[in-house]
């Protein structure tokens, strides 16, 4: 193993056992997902099995997006605060004084959020399909098996996660209060949810091609926000709060 | 002291922060091995140094290299690999424990035998016995020895410490004292931040004075003697009737001042021909000498005589 990924490795672990420490963090972050979860269930295991067939789809596409939302605000909520966090607790700047790379402590941060914020997302979704295909009447348990969100989440969810990252991220290494920063990265979250949202609710058809698009895009876009939320993590600024003036060498 | 190796060279080095200069001009050198105090007010200057010599941020102007690596050449990886920072506040995960909190830093500077090396780092500190502790719960003193026991994973050649016994109470503070001792008998160079100017005359070989430019620099005994004069406090039981008679008359002694009911400070140019002159002249004058002693101006006294008489005007 590298010296790189082992550094990068150690942030992984060390965000996860703050998480696994933090009861509030799991407390708050299960709220939304079991609300999302039992409310889409409950709901298509009260439809009747005569329901009309528009009226089922209608169901089923919210009932399979909802789970999408919390793919993206769980880990836009987590990533906000793991920089401008460590911040506010006075434990950055030691880790700063160490040979920790910033690409190296990013990456970590980002796969520390998005492991827990993608099997989350699955999840739901194995958990919201099981119970349907266990409980829900034939019809409508057909229609959730046959939707083609579901294999579309599949894809997008750990993409749209990764966009919540970034963006959360970004937004974390610039501001200096965690609340904003929460706020900020929630709302930075949406572009790509309402995306996922028109073409759940089929106001823009999801053809394959579109869909096919969307996906590269995020994927892009995904990759370059690495580079991205690096290029803004400024040592100087996250310690002083200021952009240095003069700049002699490369920063690592 | 002189320079055989340089752990930490700094040239004409200033940072500015908008329009304000926090650092202006300053030029040093620490050697290797040496215990270097970086004294001054608040807003002088010294943390900001600290944060440019381990890489934090970037001078405006000015070079500096440290455990022999330019700063700001492109070795700030290296030059954290071969140092550690321990901040003013310790920068713990209060929510993991202590061996987990070394853990971590131990798996950033890519350290093999970690657990012997975190067993070592504690046990230096005295902690062996709180190594699972959650530091969350830790006292404030303890906290600042996991934070000094971190410093000590890499084995740094340069240690900057930034007020390490800032908050703690007397016998804690104590106990970093002693820590910072064992390590300049290891042959560590540290670097301390620190405002408690009797911790820097005690474990300091040299010390420096800032106040946004370097006042002086050097030992404390040589910064007394540079701006101070030697002096000899006498003491009698009742004041002289007439002290020029008694003291005009020495030839080693340069002049006098009544100081309290029957106190005398003299200035002299060499103690030990002035002490036994004074005293016979006193005999000699029927006073009964209740003490002679030499005038001991402390480090505080050089810090107040260059930093307290501007009051920070230079800021």
């Amino acid at each position: 193993m590298s010296a790189g990924t082992a550094r990068v490795g150690a942030v992984i672990r060390k965000e996860l056992a703050e998480f696994r420490r933090n009861r509030l963090i799991i407390g708050t972050a299960a709220v939304l997902p079991v609300i999302f979860l039992i409310g889409p269930t409950a709901e298509i295991l009260t439809l009747k099995a005569s329901a009309p067939s528009a009226a089922l789809d209608k169901r089923v596409d919210y009932a399979l997006f909802l789970p999408l939302i919390v793919s993206v605000l769980v880990p836009a909520v987590l990533s906000a605060s793991s920089v401008v966090g460590e911040r506010e607790q006075g434990t950055l700047e030691p880790v700063l004084t160490t040979p920790v790379g910033r690409a190296e402590l990013l990456i970590g941060k980002a796969a520390a959020v998005f492991m827990p914020a993608v099997l989350l997302g699955y999840l739901i979704f194995g958990v919201f399909v099981a119970i349907t295909q266990l409980a829900a009447g034939a019809p409508v348990a057909a229609a959730v098996r046959h939707a083609p969100q579901l294999p579309a989440a599949l894809v997008f969810i750990p993409l749209l996660a990764a966009w919540a990252i970034w963006a959360g991220l970004a937004i974390s290494t610039r501001v200096s209060d965690t609340r904003v920063a929460q706020q900020l990265s929630v709302l930075g979250s949406l572009p790509p949810v309402a995306l996922a949202a028109l073409m759940s609710f089929r106001v823009i058809s999801p053809t394959f091609g579109l869909t096919a698009a969307l996906t590269g895009g995020l994927l892009t876009v995904d990759s370059a926000a690495c580079l991205a939320v690096a290029r803004l993590f400024d040592r100087e600024r996250l310690i002083t709060g200021t952009s240095p003036s003069a700049r002699t060498g490369k920063e690592t | 002291m002189p320079a055989v190796s340089a752990a930490v060279e700094v040239c004409h080095l200033t940072k500015v922060f908008g329009g304000r200069t926090a650092v202006s001009d300053v030029s040093f050198s620490v050697a290797a091995g040496e215990v270097f105090g970086f004294l001054g007010p608040n807003g002088a200057g010294k943390t900001t140094t600290v944060r440019i010599l381990g890489t934090l941020i970037a001078p405006t102007s000015g070079s500096a290299t440290v455990a022999g690596i330019p700063v700001g050449s492109g070795g700030a990886a290296e030059i954290r690999r071969r140092i550690a920072v321990m901040p003013e506040s310790p920068g713990l995960y209060q929510r993991l424990t202590v061996t987990e909190n070394l853990e971590y830093f131990a798996r950033l500077y890519g350290l093999p035998r970690r657990p012997e090396r975190i067993a070592e780092a504690l046990a230096a500190v005295g902690l062996a016995d709180r190594a699972h502790d959650l530091t969350g719960r830790l006292s404030k003193g303890l906290r600042q020895r996991t934070a000094l026991a971190r410093s000590l994973l890499n084995d740094p050649a340069v240690l900057f410490l930034d007020e390490p016994t800032a908050g703690l109470d007397p016998v804690a503070a104590a106990g970093v004292h002693g820590l910072i001792a064992g390590l300049r008998d290891r042959g560590v160079t540290v670097f301390l931040t620190t405002h408690r100017l009797e911790e820097a005359e005690r474990l300091c070989d040299r010390v420096a004075i800032m106040s946004t430019r370097l006042r002086t620099i050097g030992r404390p005994d040589d910064l007394r003697r540079e701006l101070f004069t030697t002096s000899l406090e006498v003491t009698v039981a009742a004041a002289l009737p007439k002290p020029d008679r008694v003291f005009g008359g020495l030839a080693a002694v340069q002049e006098w001042k009544a100081v309290g009911p029957a106190g005398y400070v003299l200035t002299v140019s060499d103690v030990g021909r002035a002490a036994p002159a004074v005293t016979r002249a006193l005999v000699a004058a029927g006073a009964d000498v209740l003490s002679i002693a030499r005038s001991r101006h402390t480090l505080e006294d050089v810090y107040l005589e260059l930093v307290g008489a501007d009051g920070g005007r230079s800021r």
